[in-house]
């Protein structure tokens, strides 16, 4: 019994197989659209991790010198003879590789690919030429350096670690650490580290700190994108489902009539979806893996420029990734079953075999599904009210767009019935009232439409916007000329001297971490003058903000640092041990940490140790290049250590532009799965449409007109479609803007509207409407009248 | 006694409140035996056919069908009835379209695991089908799909056959042939054969009728 039910079953795909490529193609869609957003984010998070694991980053304190420079030995070594349990750490790169050097015997527990109990190991991992752990296609990217290579995925991207003696001699830096851990117990009664050694600062250990909340943000904004690609595939899914389930009815219920249990079928028919869910998942997994091959270093390149977060650019295949897809895709498919098994279960034996019309079925729906939309709507439009985190910014965006999408149809429905009674001639009646007939079996792809344009719409407003903020940003923090990078102490005196009579201005950058209410920020002493004074727009601030800044009791935050921290407007700042007063707050864009500002002089008095190295200078534009050539010619400088002002923009417009690489790229593709949807619904469609159209024809209509109308009808319905999806996506890009985004960065953006952007997007919707109802219209145009004429002698 | 139907009852719940379909219907039908069931339209035929065929059940009476009681089995007990015991021809042929003509002759035998490919390929020669084994039902006239659905019905040797206007789809010279085949077919295999008719003219070829009125014999 088994194998002739499932026989008659998987025999309706095989002389269906537009449905069946259909079901496929729609689940292996979105499932590569989602694992392949979830390779990337796993990848991230495997590199994070692996970074955390080896380097020590964010578990223990560390000890740096207070200067930014290395630390000398012999410091080290006063400091364990005082107690201090610390375990001395150098960096540095060699052929663009990080070089990392550990002392095994004394690294905490955990750190690094090898543990003191590992006695084999570590003396192989310090005696001879040693051993150098790190990924494969790191370890080939260093010299031939007389060390073991051992390759090891668990270490950080482009990171290679050895034992310190190793790193010491390969990076030429004999008798000085960089930094040190400090283990997480020490001994009680030690001294303490300003008497051993004053030089050095203690950082502490942020554990999940703001960059990893930061970063966190990143990737719940692409799994967002993952998820919104995926719903638009599952919509695929179902609208395959549910046409095949209805085409399967009489023949559900003649297997039924001839002894086939209805549980039984169930079992059979769940199986045999259960297959092809898995089947499509694999493709599905597949493709999802070139899709984040192709992204990846898109996204690493974002991540270490926007954030500093180094992520492996190659992809590796886990198994918790691909059972992951498969799982989605499996459950996907029983989301979009659900229905059509709950209406199979309930069909009675003996219901009409007849293909019940899509149309009466969305006729019983339609009042819950109008229900359900204005609820969702309504929460949409309180949330907008109130939200103000991630949780609630997601909430909003679901609501806005599930509700919208369940309500497209029933507006459509309503503006086609107004064409309709304003339409005069009985063609046009005709065309009007036919295609309201059509709307329940589209209503699906249209609502896909629907989603992939409104977030075209949404994400191109709010990056674009950002662009243009970020382009104003960049006019105002990058006004000096040339930016140049001393080497030392010594070497940024000579500069200051050199350039003191040859330039308008020397501007130092200099800057020293502390806490503000908790969170790590920056402080930064500016020699204030007219090109702060003139430059810097503010988004609040009180009276003469710079003055205040200038005479020692004002302040200048950052937007992050105000937004996270509560600060507004004349609170109070403790630095050290001075308080200030919030006199500005400024938009401080793609900076993930805390800033503040104070004035040179009173930066010099809280930090006496902190020099500059880095100088802005001022000088006309085309004096720039033969000034460049005097630094180099006269003080040494390498072309390294000077960039000016147009490269530096251009650097972060770069860096700006692959950041939304990413999600470009996933707009693009919803776009085009939403363009398939409509493709497959209306070639699965077709075959119904026929004794829908045969009248027409018999009463006088040509094949080709009928094949014209077909055409113009999907132009038509994704016109009205795209005129939904525009207020739509600018709700969208609203919420993003100042919602999600402020939750996400901790800047709120300016919104612009940018009307050529949109009218190119429907444009682009409407051609790939046209474009996707251009088979079916040629189809249908060459219907044989043989077909056509079948229709009425099957009524008769 | 192959069928033995007692005091048989069956409504519906309307709008206009309970609809009395059947109302105490009681026949008899012998192995080998053929019996026509007439009536108006509503009159119960096609309800009483199908409580037989175990495809619905009796709000009262009783049902012995080759010994089993039909009234007191649950739903996978019918499904396994209607799989070996009972053979049902439907008005609308009912053929599976995805699946070629062969294999809709021995579906339903393999259903019941009782599948003889010779007596399947006995059947579509008596129905004058060898030509058309590898065709789609779509790719036949109607009275060839009636063909198709009468041997699958027998495919199995069911011990009855119930036969629902099984050519009332057709025109009449197809018709007297379908029937003269399936009358044939159900003497050679000794099964017993309750068919609902409006055609008196077909109904006189049966061994005998009963005719339903308002859910009564009259």
């Amino acid at each position: 019994m088994i194998r002739a039910t499932l026989q008659a079953l998987l025999s309706h795909w095989w002389r269906n197989p537009l449905q069946l490529f259909t079901l496929l193609a729609g689940l292996a869609l979105a499932t590569a659209l989602w694992s392949g957003v979830q390779a990337i984010n796993a990848e991230a998070s495997a590199s994070y991790d692996a970074a955390a694991a080896t380097l020590g980053e964010g578990q223990f304190d560390q000890l740096t010198a207070r200067d930014g420079g290395t630390i000398p030995q012999a410091t080290y070594v006063d400091l364990r003879r005082a107690g201090w349990l610390v375990s001395p750490v150098v960096e540095g790169r060699l052929n663009g590789v990080r070089v990392v050097g550990l002392d095994p015997l004394t690294a905490p527990g955990g750190l690094g690919p090898i543990t003191v109990s590992d006695g084999v190991e570590i003396n192989r991992f310090l005696s001879g030429g040693g051993q150098v752990f790190g990924r494969a296609e790191v370890l080939d990217q260093l010299p031939d350096i007389g060390a073991q290579p051992v390759t090891a995925s668990d270490v950080a991207p482009g990171t290679v670690l050895t034992d310190i003696g190793l790193a010491q001699e390969l990076l030429g830096r004999d008798g000085v650490i960089t930094r040190l851990i400090v283990a997480p117990e020490q001994p009680l009664g030690r001294p303490s580290l300003a008497e051993v050694a004053p030089d050095l600062t203690r950082q502490v250990a942020q554990g999940s700190n703001d960059l990893g909340r930061l970063t966190d943000s990143f990737h719940l904004n692409l799994t967002a994108f993952g998820l919104l690609s995926f719903a638009v595939g599952i919509f695929i899914v179902n609208g395959a489902i549910g046409l095949a389930f209805e085409q399967r009815r009489p023949v559900v219920r003649t297997l039924r009539a001839l002894g086939v249990p209805l549980r039984s079928l169930m079992i059979l028919m769940a199986a045999e979806l259960a297959i092809m869910a898995l089947v499509a998942g694999a493709i599905g997994v597949a493709l999802g893996y070139v899709i984040a091959s192709l992204l990846l270093p898109d996204v690493a390149a974002t991540l270490q420029g926007l954030y500093g977060q180094t992520v492996s650019g190659t992809l590796q295949l886990r198994p918790v990734w691909w059972l992951s897809g498969l799982a989605i895709a499996l459950g996907g498919t029983a989301l979009a079953a659900a229905s059509a098994f709950w209406r199979l279960a309930q069909m009675p034996l003996l219901a009409g075999g007849s293909r019940r019309a899509l149309s009466m079925a969305a006729g019983r729906t339609a009042q819950v599904q109008g229900v359900l939309a204005a609820i969702l709507l309504i929460c949409a439009a309180g949330l907008a009210l109130v939200a103000d985190g991630m949780v609630t910014g997601f909430a909003l965006l679901g609501t806005l767009l599930i509700g919208a999408a369940l309500a497209l149809p029933l507006i459509l429905d309503r503006v086609l019935a107004l064409a309709a009674w304003l339409s005069r001639g009985i063609r046009a009646q005709w065309f009007w009232a036919d295609t309201r007939q059509q709307l329940p079996g589209l209503s699906l792809a249209l609502a896909a439409l629907l989603l992939a344009m409104a977030a075209n719409v949404g994400v191109s407003t709010m990056v674009s916007s950002f662009r243009l903020t970020f382009i104003g940003f960049l006019d105002q923090r990058l006004a000096s000329e040339l930016y140049v990078t001393a080497e030392d102490t010594a070497q940024a005196n000579a500069l200051t001297a050199y350039a003191a009579d040859r330039v308008d201005a020397i501007l130092p950058i200099q800057s020293a971490d502390t806490q503000v209410r908790d969170l790590p920020t920056e402080v930064f002493g500016a020699r204030i003058g007219p090109t702060y004074t003139d430059n810097w727009t503010f988004l609040t601030a009180t009276d003469a903000p710079w003055q205040r800044v200038a005479d020692g009791t004002g302040i200048l935050i950052n937007e992050q640092l105000a937004r996270r921290t509560g600060l507004v407007l004349g609170d109070s700042v403790p630095i050290i041990d001075t308080t200030f007063t919030v006199a500005g707050i400024y938009g401080d864009y793609g900076n993930p940490i805390g800033q503040a500002i104070l004035s040179e002089d009173v930066f010099a008095t809280l930090y006496p140790d902190v020099n500059a190295l880095q100088f802005g200078l001022r000088l006309p534009p085309d004096d720039v290049a033969a000034f460049r050539a005097d630094l180099t010619r006269d003080l040494g400088m390498s072309e390294g250590a000077m960039i000016n002002q147009a490269g530096i923009k251009q650097f972060s417009l770069d860096v700006f532009d692959r950041t939304f690489t990413v999600t470009t790229a996933l707009n693009v593709l919803t776009l085009a799965v939403a363009g398939f949807a409509i493709l497959m619904s209306l070639l699965t469609l077709a075959a119904l449409r026929v004794p829908q159209l045969a009248p027409a024809w018999a009463m006088g209509m040509t094949r080709r007109s009928l094949g014209v109308v077909e055409l113009i009808r999907a132009v038509i319905l994704a016109v009205f479609t795209a005129a939904i999806a525009l207020p739509l996506g600018l709700a969208l890009a609203w919420a993003l803007l100042s919602v999600v985004n402020v939750a996400a960065f901790g800047w709120k953006l300016p919104m612009f509207l940018f009307p050529a952007d949109y009218a190119r997007l429907g444009l682009f919707a409407l051609v790939a409407a046209a474009l996707a109802a251009l088979w079916p219209a040629w189809r249908l145009a060459r219907t044989p009248p043989a077909d056509l004429l079948k229709v009425f002698s099957n009524e008769r | 006694m192959l069928l033995t139907v007692t005091d048989l009852h069956k409504g519906y719940a309307s709008a206009d409140g309970q609809i009395t379909v059947l109302d105490g219907v009681s026949l008899s039908l012998n192995a080998g035996e053929t019996l026509a069931l007439t009536g108006e339209s509503g009159s119960g035929k096609s309800t009483l056919l199908h409580l037989i065929g175990g495809l619905d059940s009796a709000d009262r009476g009783q049902i012995l069908l080759d010994g089993v009681d039909l009234t007191a089995l649950n739903d996978a007990d019918r499904a396994a009835l209607r799989r070996g015991t009972v053979g049902v021809v439907f008005q609308q042929f009912n053929l599976i379209p995805s699946l070629r003509v062969a294999d809709n002759i021995s579906f339903q035998a393999r259903l019941a695991d009782r599948h003889d490919a010779d007596w399947c390929a006995k059947l579509a020669n008596r129905m004058g089908l060898d030509a058309q084994l590898d065709k789609y039902p779509e790719q036949l006239s109607g009275g060839q799909q009636q063909r198709v659905a009468l041997a699958r019905t027998l495919a199995p040797r069911p011990k009855l056959v119930l036969a629902d206007e099984p050519t009332g789809n057709l025109d009449e010279e197809t018709a007297a042939t379908v029937l003269a085949l399936m009358l044939d077919l159900v003497r050679d295999t000794g099964a017993g054969l309750l068919m609902v008719t409006h055609s008196q003219a077909l109904a006189g070829q049966m061994q005998r009728q009963i005719h339903l009125r308002k859910g009564r014999i009259a």
